[in-house]
């Protein structure tokens, strides 16, 4: 973590607003969350106002294990984007996590031929910056 | 209320160029607008309405192109929904000609991605500032990257190998040599797919398309007035088109839009799989032409592997697919859905030689736009010759 903070953060880093403030807020305390609607039940990931099966704008904050699975994986070793392109090769994956969503991230503390779908891993948070933390995943221990 | 057989393609010219340091963009265009008419024996005075997308940031790019041809049309259209804009604008100028809003109308791209440098598939995926995207680009997403994360899955989830996409290359490239505009025209082996690098596993350099600059352009009219033109006309009988995306985070990744585009087309258009005489699939990559057969119906979900093996896509084979090329091999500037109308208009009219299909006379065009993985767009086309 020190030595995150030594060297500046040079990858994008995301916009945060009014609408998912609290979830990136929850991230820096190293809580992942996904919605449920509370007048329909649909889940959804990423988070939004408003359910999208039914419109409604009451919105229950579902606290997640961290746990889930590969659901899909690509090792990445070509990107031009800065940042990144110093970073290669590394892991994009689709997780699944155990409350039924999927969700895009990064795998990490494995070797890219180690991976494999269904896979069990449990959820890593890095403080990239003071004001982001993003969540990742390794292999479950 | 159909639109079947309301309008007709007269007009279709893909501009020879796949390297272009010294012509802009628009320039591209217009010469590409300029081979469309010729082709239908029309002139820029005739042209009522125009379609085009690709241009610049502000989403008011067809205006500025509108000026630079100095056109004040009756209809526009610039839906911008990747590659595959230009096979909606295909549907949309068919359906504004049947409204009586214009009635002829023009469909045209143009790009320099080659000579600007631009790294279509590697430079990183989505816009930047819509609200899915914050949720994915810090993580480092490609649009290589999107497409190879289905790959991946449909090997997993039906045991589909890297040499059953690799084939779909290699029959790729053996049209590209009978195309002498095509970019990449020497003959390639399975086994030189697998050797290629990997770009993002499990795809490699050779299950990739090329980077080249390019255009193309369309004309389009009523079916009255098409058969008043000098070339046989290509009928457009059915149309389809809609997005998919990650649905909540409760996405089949390997549903694609072809699902529910291939659907209302063919039901639209009112034929069945056999009667298709030619497919021209959008091949960003070798899984989105394997994807988009499966999920068109072609053959069932999880079969793609085993359809594409045999040389079952070749020209002279059961399903010729991508008869000039593809963007695997031939012209790829960014978003190549106009090429699949092109060159499925010139299988059609029996122009094209030493490629041509025998006895084709109903063709299926499938455009993807965006990235298969995480949110994209699908648009088909069935046109006819009578």
């Amino acid at each position: 973590m020190a030595e995150q903070q030594q060297k500046k953060y040079s990858k994008p880093l995301p916009h945060i607003d009014e609408e998912n403030r609290p979830w990136w807020e929850a991230l820096q305390r190293h809580e992942l969350y996904i919605q449920k609607c509370r007048d329909c039940g649909w889940t959804r990931y990423y988070p939004r106002a408003l359910c999208t099966q039914c419109l409604s704008a009451r919105t229950q904050w579902m606290r997640c294990s961290g746990r889930g699975k590969v659901y899909t994986f690509t090792v990445t070793y070509q990107n031009q984007v800065p940042g990144f392109r110093e970073s290669l090769p590394y892991v994009m994956a689709y997780v699944e996590l155990d409350e039924g969503v999927k969700m895009l991230t990064n795998l990490v503390d494995c070797r890219p031929e180690d991976v494999k779908i269904g896979m069990p891993v449990e959820v890593v948070y890095e403080d990239v910056t003071p004001e982001v933390t993003l969540a990742k995943f390794r292999p479950a221990r | 209320m159909s639109l079947s057989r309301k309008a007709a393609v007269v007009g279709a010219y893909e501009h020879p160029t796949r390297f272009a340091p010294d012509k802009s963009m628009f320039q591209i265009m217009a010469e590409s607008i300029r081979g469309a008419l010729q082709d239908a024996g029309l002139t820029i005075k005739d042209v009522d309405g125009l379609c085009t997308t690709g241009i610049g940031m502000s989403g008011m790019g067809i205006v500025g192109f509108c000026d630079y041809m100095n056109l004040t049309p009756n209809f526009v259209d610039s839906t911008s929904i990747g590659g595959s804009s230009f096979v909606a604008h295909t549907a949309h100028a068919a359906a504004a000609i049947a409204a009586g809003l214009c009635s002829v109308c023009v469909v045209v791209y143009g790009s320099t991605a080659a000579s600007s440098r631009f790294a279509i598939g590697t430079g990183g995926a989505g816009g930047g500032s819509d609200p899915c995207d914050q949720y994915e680009i810090p993580y480092g997403p490609t649009t290589v990257g999107s497409y190879a994360m289905v790959a991946q899955r449909h090997m997993h989830e039906y045991g589909t190998t890297s040499e059953q996409l690799a084939e779909i290359a290699v029959t790729m490239r053996l049209h590209a040599s009978m195309n002498a505009a095509a970019k990449y025209r020497d003959p390639i082996t399975i086994e030189d797919v697998l050797a290629s690098r990997i770009i993002s596993s499990p795809l490699h350099l050779l299950d990739c398309c090329i980077i080249s600059d390019g255009g193309g352009a369309l004309v389009i009219t009523s079916a009255e007035r098409a058969r008043d033109l000098k070339k046989k006309p290509v009928y457009i009988l059915g149309t389809g088109e809609t997005v998919r995306h990650v649905a909540d985070g409760h996405r089949d990744f390997l549903e694609i839009a072809a699902a529910q585009s291939g659907r209302l087309a063919f039901e639209r258009a009112g034929v069945a799989h056999k009667d298709i005489d030619l497919a021209m699939i959008y091949d960003s990559f070798t899984i989105t032409v394997m994807a988009t057969l499966e999920n068109l119906g072609f053959c069932k979900r999880g079969e793609g592997g085993a359809f594409v093996r045999g040389g079952r896509l070749r020209f002279d084979g059961e399903l010729p697919c991508n008869t000039d090329g593809g963007g695997l091999s031939s012209n790829h500037p960014g978003m190549r859905g106009i090429f699949l109308v092109i060159e499925a208009a010139k299988q059609l009219r029996g122009e094209c030689g030493a490629r041509q299909v025998r006895d084709c006379n109903l063709a299926l065009v499938h455009g993807t736009g965006g990235a298969l993985g995480t949110r994209h767009s699908g648009a088909t086309l069935i046109l006819s010759n009578q």
